[in-house]
């Protein structure tokens, strides 16, 4: 009798836990419908911008960090999550940006790697250097770059056109044997 | 005139450097020598301006912080005068030929990526982070231009001679990058700021490597612009300044309630 009165009274509480998590993944795949304007074949989650969600005083809180200081479709990533959630849950959110620890193209989730190859983007290689100190770096002149394959025939002859390509996180290549242009994700 | 305290002011000089060269290299939009230049340089001043902006706002807290009105970015950006700007001569040298363009921004990649590099270390936490952030981004500048310094140098007759008498006209606006002014002292001794002065030799010796291998010749040291303590950082500018903020001011200045 007592076991079962002590099993009713726990049971709201689970309840709340449960509805709480239930809440954030629902928040987490409202976030994970938003796409990057530039390059809408990938979520920003996978993009691996979005690095915080909680609640925060009643409100959920979204801590996004932005790809690079200038790109344009910062503000507009922040809209849309918040239209994404208020359409999901209800409720209105924040984001807030943190810029430490700076963005790298390491945080991109597998599925986006493999999302850019199919959308004809070459995938950044790792950034080896990223977990140095950035001050113990060194600076190194005409370094010779890791080949990039091209992502419709998997060719590594490929060779840099242009340093910067049509939006801030991309590069321009062109392969030697399909003879295909194609936009490279530049390690960052 | 406006009187803030030393943190202000660096925070300015962070900004505008950024700010002034995002502007210039904007001029380029539309006329590049070649598409993918047009594009590129675009791109880099893209980059620039969003850390002006990071700068800059940080520069406005700062502002609020010390008892006055602090101004937005934006206020910041259209609303001062060219002698409340505080960049560096250097960025504010006009376009010229994609020479003089190509030269100017080397110099400063160069420093740039040293200065990032050192204000990573800053204890104040704010700097560090936007530093960390830069630095990612000055990396990749620094490798551009210095392939075109070395393609454009060791290129044609007409390429290196450009690129020498670019390299020759700019020096001078090298020297105020190392000069440590009171400001920048203060802050220095916090561990806040970089030391400017100590960057000078790891700067020579990148600058000195590639000119080698562009076949430039590095000039010999004369008079340096802007040294003693009345530069760019201290607000007096050459006349190219005024004349491209007016450009770059005149919207909002004309229409001081436009929204955009």
């Amino acid at each position: 009798m007592q076991r079962v009165e002590i099993r009713s009274s726990s049971l709201p509480v689970i309840d709340r836990v449960q509805a709480s998590e239930r809440e954030l993944a629902a928040v987490w795949r409202a976030i994970g419908s938003v796409v990057d304007p530039e390059i809408p074949v990938v979520s920003v989650v996978e993009l691996g911008i979005v690095r915080k969600v909680e609640r925060v005083a009643g409100a959920w809180e979204v801590t996004v960090t932005p790809t690079y200081s200038g790109c344009p479709a910062t503000r507009v990533i922040e809209d849309d999550i918040r239209m994404a959630i208020a359409a999901a849950v209800g409720e209105r959110a924040r984001v807030v940006t943190a810029l430490a620890p700076a963005w790298t193209t390491d945080w991109l989730a597998p599925e986006g790697l493999a999302k850019l190859r199919a959308a004809g983007i070459a995938p950044p290689g790792a950034m080896a250097s990223h977990d140095m100190p950035v001050a113990a770096r060194p600076v190194t002149f005409g370094r010779p770059r890791p080949a990039v394959a091209c992502p419709n025939c998997g060719s590594l002859r490929t060779a840099e056109l242009a340093r910067f390509g049509s939006t801030a996180c991309k590069a321009q290549y062109r392969c030697a044997d399909c003879l295909e242009p194609f936009d490279y994700f530049k390690p960052h | 005139m406006h009187k803030s305290g030393p943190l202000f002011d660096y925070l300015l000089r962070l900004g505008d450097n950024g700010l002034v060269l995002a502007q210039r290299l904007g001029e380029w939009v539309g006329k590049g020598p070649v598409l993918e230049e047009d594009i590129a340089s675009t791109n880099v001043g893209l980059d620039l301006l969003g850390q002006a902006r990071l700068w800059l706002a940080y520069a406005g807290e700062v502002e609020a912080r010390d008892g006055k009105p602090g101004r937005s970015e934006d206020q910041l950006a259209y609303l001062r005068d060219s002698a409340g700007y505080r960049n560096l001569l250097l960025v504010e040298q006009p376009n010229g030929n994609y020479a003089d363009t190509i030269v100017r921004q080397f110099l400063f990649d160069q420093w740039h990526v040293l200065l990032l590099g050192r204000l990573t270390l800053s204890r104040d936490e704010r700097i560090a982070g936007i530093a960390a952030k830069a630095v990612k981004e000055a990396r990749y500048h620094v490798e551009r231009s210095t392939d075109w310094v070395i393609r454009l140098g060791d290129g044609t007759e007409l390429s290196h001679a450009r690129m020498q008498a670019a390299v020759d006209a700019l020096w001078m606006y090298t020297g105020e990058m190392f000069a440590v002014d009171a400001t920048e002292r203060a802050l220095i001794d916090a561990g806040i700021a970089a030391d400017a002065a100590a960057l000078e030799p790891h700067w020579r010796s990148a600058v000195q490597a590639v000119f080698d291998e562009a076949t430039l010749a590095v000039p010999t040291d004369s008079w340096m612009q802007g040294t003693r303590e009345r530069g760019g950082k201290q607000g007096v500018h050459t006349e190219h300044l005024s004349q491209m903020l007016a450009v770059m001011q005149s919207l909002p200045r004309t229409h001081p309630s436009a929204q955009w």
